[in-house]
């Protein structure tokens, strides 16, 4: 119970204070945009309305990476600029315990960001999605949104020795938003880039949304969406646990 | 004189190396090589899946812009971390002239947009299997450079914008943004509605990426040089705007003393 009171609440602070950050919120919904609204333009011109649909379906999805994958990973370097990050590691409460809900609170505003796309192409493009099964749809979206939260715990904790961490992030959006099949069908891509998409959460979690709002069986991808995040988030605690303990050991924990 | 061009060429590089700080190649190659790469390949891709342009569109669309990266983070970083370092009051109290202030911090700027954009066009082409005759190449490489330029006339009026409004970072990747959607990288202007097309003639990097896929196509420099024209012309009026700009905010700020309100 104590573990989820503090989750919840740090979860509630952090997305507070990134949604008031024009960097971590205002600019996580609308940089995606711009990308969306390409995408609508190069879908529309054939005038195909369900490549259009699907499309903006996809498009939605990619805000919530972009909110995750470039704050994700300067998290920790935000916590040592402003000296809290011994706080945090000195504090009784394992360390991992705080990190998670402040990338899970990136991925609630990929949650608005997804949203934001939405209307954007419903209104600017007219683009209407009648969304076969509703309930699914937001399920969907929420395990996606929670899942990349999860990954973005994994990247926050394994850049925390890395100075210019922030390229990480900015380097993984493409690359993800490629291969998971985003908007790409996976059958499109090389052979040899199915098994790495199979890796990651974020191919299960779009095909889910994809599914529910198109019409389609949901569930087993959301499963599939939730295990593989789940798993990325043991690998980040392991790892959390080995770095902290070897930053304590060598002192190296402010990399100065 | 020689003062100037002191300030110019070596106070220009010496700015840049201080105050750019992706000069390390944990971040120049992620950064400037990798992400450029992954952007083109995915738009090639996603073309693909929706049936529009070919890869040398995407390639020469996405090459080119490639240089706004630099182009606008490096100019906007010029105010922007010099407040963060605490020098800012101090640049803009030193008696420097300050044309060759300003102007000198652009001329590396536009050699690391020239240089990204290079990479990614080579790279790019060896990817996408894009075959272009060797001797459209100097063509292709002359009109990335005056891309570079106009896109760093951009930078600094993004850079003079600095002196008001403290999140530069927010403010380069909405102006990167407008570029991508408005000036025909991913989507040939003449998609776009009317208004943006309207839009997309007087921005930076249209009238090049332009003129790049007109010379990819087998056109000659001769063809195209209006286009290069307007480009230069664009990129002109952009650094007369930002330095007019630089020079109001300066002055408006000590006026109101609010040069680290911002």
């Amino acid at each position: 119970m104590r573990v989820l009171r503090l989750v919840g609440v740090t979860w509630w602070l952090q997305l507070k204070m990134r949604s008031r950050s024009s960097f971590d919120g205002i600019l996580s919904i609308v940089y995606p945009l711009f990308f969306a609204t390409m995408i609508f333009f190069m879908y529309g011109q054939h005038g195909d309305q369900e490549a259009l649909v699907a499309a903006s379906v996809g498009a939605a999805c990619m805000g919530v990476w972009s909110a995750v994958s470039t704050t994700a990973s300067t998290t920790l370097q935000g916590e040592r600029r402003q000296g809290t990050l011994e706080l945090l590691v000195a504090s009784p409460t394992s360390f991992p315990l705080t990190v998670v809900p402040a990338t899970i609170s990136m991925g609630t505003i990929g949650l608005w960001s997804l949203v934001v796309t939405l209307l954007w192409g419903r209104f600017a493009f007219g683009i209407s999605i009648s969304f076969a099964q509703p309930v699914v749809f937001v399920v969907a979206a929420v395990v996606l949104a929670f899942s990349l939260g999860l990954v973005g715990f994994l990247e926050a904790v394994a850049s925390v020795r890395y100075r210019a961490a922030w390229a990480i992030g900015s380097l993984l959006e493409f690359p993800v938003w490629l291969i998971c099949g985003f908007l790409v069908p996976l059958d499109a891509l090389p052979d040899w880039v199915r098994p790495i998409a199979y890796l990651l959460p974020p191919t299960w979690g779009v095909a889910a949304v994809r599914d529910a709002a198109l019409g389609g069986n949901a569930w087993p991808d959301i499963a599939l969406c939730l295990v593989s995040g789940a798993a990325y988030a043991g690998i980040g605690w392991l790892l959390a646990r080995r770095l902290v303990d070897s930053a304590r050991m060598r002192a190296t924990l402010a990399l100065t | 004189m020689r003062t100037s061009l002191r300030i110019f060429f070596i106070g220009g590089m010496a700015s840049y190396r201080a105050l750019f700080h992706w000069l390390t190649p944990w971040i120049l190659i992620p950064t400037f090589v990798v992400a450029p790469m992954f952007e083109l390949l995915f738009f090639a891709f996603v073309g693909k899946d929706a049936g529009v342009g070919d890869n040398t569109f995407y390639l020469m669309g996405n090459g080119i812009s490639s240089a706004a990266i630099p182009c606008l983070f490096a100019m906007g970083n010029t105010i922007a971390n010099e407040r963060y370092t605490g020098t800012l009051g101090l640049l803009l109290t030193s008696p420097a002239r300050r044309l060759p202030l300003f102007l000198g911090r652009a001329l590396p700027v536009i050699l690391n947009g020239f240089c990204v954009s290079v990479v990614a066009l080579g790279l790019g082409a060896l990817l996408l299997h894009v075959s272009i005759p060797a001797g459209d190449w100097l063509p292709i490489l002359a009109v990335t450079a005056v891309a570079s330029f106009s896109c760093t006339g951009l930078g600094l009026v993004a850079a003079a914008i600095g002196l008001r409004v403290r999140e530069t970072a927010t403010l380069s990747n909405i102006v990167l943004g407008v570029l991508l959607v408005f000036t025909g990288v991913n989507v040939a202007v003449n998609v776009l509605p009317q208004w943006m097309q309207s839009v997309a003639q007087v921005l930076p990097m249209t009238h090049g990426i332009e003129a790049a896929r007109e010379l990819a196509a087998g056109r000659s420099l001769e063809d195209v040089a209006p286009l290069v024209r307007d480009e230069i012309l664009i990129g002109l009026v952009f650094v007369a705007i930002g330095f007019a700009m630089l020079v109001w905010f300066e002055h408006d700020s000590r006026h109101h003393a609010t040069l680290e309100t911002a």
